[in-house]
């Protein structure tokens, strides 16, 4: 109930100091959406070249990135700490934090918030829902119970990689160019598994899974493949659990080791 | 004179050598992306032979080169320039003597030097270990090919610079320069080749100078177009190059007149 109060009143703050600079809020979500619409011409015109991408067809492969997009931009929107190491540590802001008694992690988290990114959750929505009359897929209410559980755990995923990637700054102070490894990484994810190699199929799976953030998920509601992903699918929210408690306990061991960074 | 800005060469160069070690997991993503395209495209070849006239091997070596080609010429020129427009240094450069364009492309090139050497070789190098790309063998392509690199720093910077010049007209550019960045990945090359494109957008990018920056280069360099076009490819680059000074010296003229510091 605290936090709940707590969130609305980041969120009125947020909303106070974005109207000063109304401009930056539309140019924003205009060059958020410009990007996803690079990503997406891309697919349309391999696709030009091309019937099937292993086995995939371009109305499927476009789903998938419709649904990519839709955890990504409730990611984007609550965990956009890019700059975590900069401005907490390297900084020692994270004293200020660490002085006020709710937990560390949702201040950080809140402090940051960018709303704008929530646009392209729906924009993912409409594209699935496009994809989806495309297919000529059948529709039940209960998949929309599915797409929630499934978006909630890739969420967590995304959530919790990001979140122990930060927390990395609490054992080494030196910046690390991990974060944005992690970001190419990601793009791994937006594409059917099979067409890589057995090892990077693998680490995508279950090292780090972006596969269970776009692809595993959205070939829930497909056609069934040949290697058949979709059995992975329900593991969604499974693996969600496991990646972000994982990362808050690695999170708060890190709190207790922070130690300033002096002045 | 001329001392003076081979000495902001230097300066540059030096400054980003002593952040080296930022670089090496540069070279790291820079092959992250590599794979990727390198997979997908495998898997939309398929089993075709060629496609809008690349073969698989040609694809990769495309992918390889234009990936460590963006890591020469890319810089923060249009950040640099912003910020300085936005907290009002700029103000102190144009009392100095000295042509404030010029030092920032002189310092672009010291970045590209630095990225050069340290990046883009030993990247290329890393690369070749990996994937299949096949260098090419004739000396004439190689030499070609890093005038035709030059020309295409020089583009990207120009672009940057024009990106980096509108912060005197808008108080905040920053969505500008992430679109610009968006737009030169695209348009130049490097995620697909020009080839590629839907005929309408092919056509359209002719008459723009994105191509020149990555597209047209690797095309020679993976020996799709074969080197007896090259002095034509070299020659749009130069028309390009310089009909591109012109917005940039307008600019800077009528920005000159109505800048205006915000704080101070």
């Amino acid at each position: 109930m605290r936090y709940g109060s707590l969130f609305w009143e980041y969120i009125k703050n947020y909303a106070k100091t974005r109207l000063t600079y109304r401009a930056d809020f539309w140019v924003e979500i205009m060059s958020d959406m410009l990007f996803q619409g690079m990503n997406l011409i891309i697919i349309l015109i391999m696709f030009q070249h091309t019937q099937a991408l292993g086995g995939w067809s371009q109305a499927e492969v476009v789903f998938v990135y419709g649904f990519f997009m839709v955890p990504y931009g409730i990611f984007s929107t609550f965990f956009s700490i890019w700059n975590f190491s900069e401005r907490y540590i390297v900084k020692g802001e994270m004293d200020r934090v660490l002085t006020r008694p709710a937990h560390s992690l949702f201040q950080v988290l809140l402090e940051n918030v960018d709303p704008p990114s929530l646009v392209g959750s729906f924009v993912g929505l409409g594209i699935m829902g496009l994809c989806w009359s495309q297919l000529g897929l059948p529709f039940e209410w209960m998949d929309i119970v599915m797409l929630a559980i499934f978006v909630i755990g890739a969420v967590l995923i995304y959530a919790g990689l990001y979140t122990a990637l930060s927390a990395i700054s609490f054992y080494s102070d030196a910046p690390t160019g991990i974060v944005p490894l992690m970001y190419n990484i990601q793009n791994y994810g937006r594409y059917p598994v099979n067409i890589y190699n057995k090892i990077i199929r693998f680490v995508l799976t279950w090292l780090l899974p972006f596969a269970f953030v776009g692809v595993i998920p959205a070939s829930y509601f497909l056609e069934r493949k040949a290697d058949d992903l979709s059995r992975l699918a329900l593991m969604t929210p499974v693996m969600g659990f496991i990646v972000f408690g994982l990362a808050l306990l690695f999170w708060n061991h890190g709190v207790k080791k922070y130690r300033g960074a002096g002045s | 004179m001329m001392s003076a800005y081979l000495d902001f060469i230097r300066i540059r160069f030096l400054t980003m050598l002593a952040y080296r070690v930022n670089y090496y997991s540069g070279i790291v993503i820079y092959a992250i992306n590599i794979g990727a395209y390198y997979f997908l495209w495998k898997a939309i070849y398929g089993d075709q032979d060629t496609l809008a006239g690349f073969s698989l091997a040609q694809m990769t070596t495309y992918i390889a080169v234009s990936w460590m080609a963006r890591a020469f010429y890319f810089n923060n020129l249009d950040r640099e320039i912003a910020n300085d427009i936005r907290d009002g240094s700029v103000a102190i450069q144009f009392i100095r003597p000295y042509s404030y364009l010029l030092v920032k492309m002189m310092q672009g090139f010291g970045e590209g030097l630095f990225r050069l050497l340290l990046f883009m070789v030993p990247g290329l190098l890393v690369v070749c270990l990996v994937f299949p790309v096949s260098l090419p063998a004739d000396p004439a392509v190689w030499l070609v090919y890093a005038v035709m690199l030059v020309f295409s720093f020089l583009i990207n910077s120009q672009i940057n610079i024009l990106t980096g010049l509108f912060a005197f007209f808008v108080e905040n550019n920053e969505g500008m320069m992430r679109m610009k960045r968006v737009m030169v990945d695209l348009f130049s090359g490097v995620a697909v080749p020009i080839a590629f494109f839907p005929g309408w957008l092919e056509s359209t990018m002719q008459w723009l100078p994105f191509q020149a920056i990555t597209y047209l280069p690797s095309a020679v360099f993976t020996g799709r177009t074969p080197l007896s076009e090259a002095a034509g490819v070299v020659l749009l680059q130069a028309v390009w190059f310089i009909v591109l000074i012109v917005p940039i010296l307008v600019i800077w003229r009528s920005a000159r007149k109505r800048l205006f510091v915000q704080g101070g």
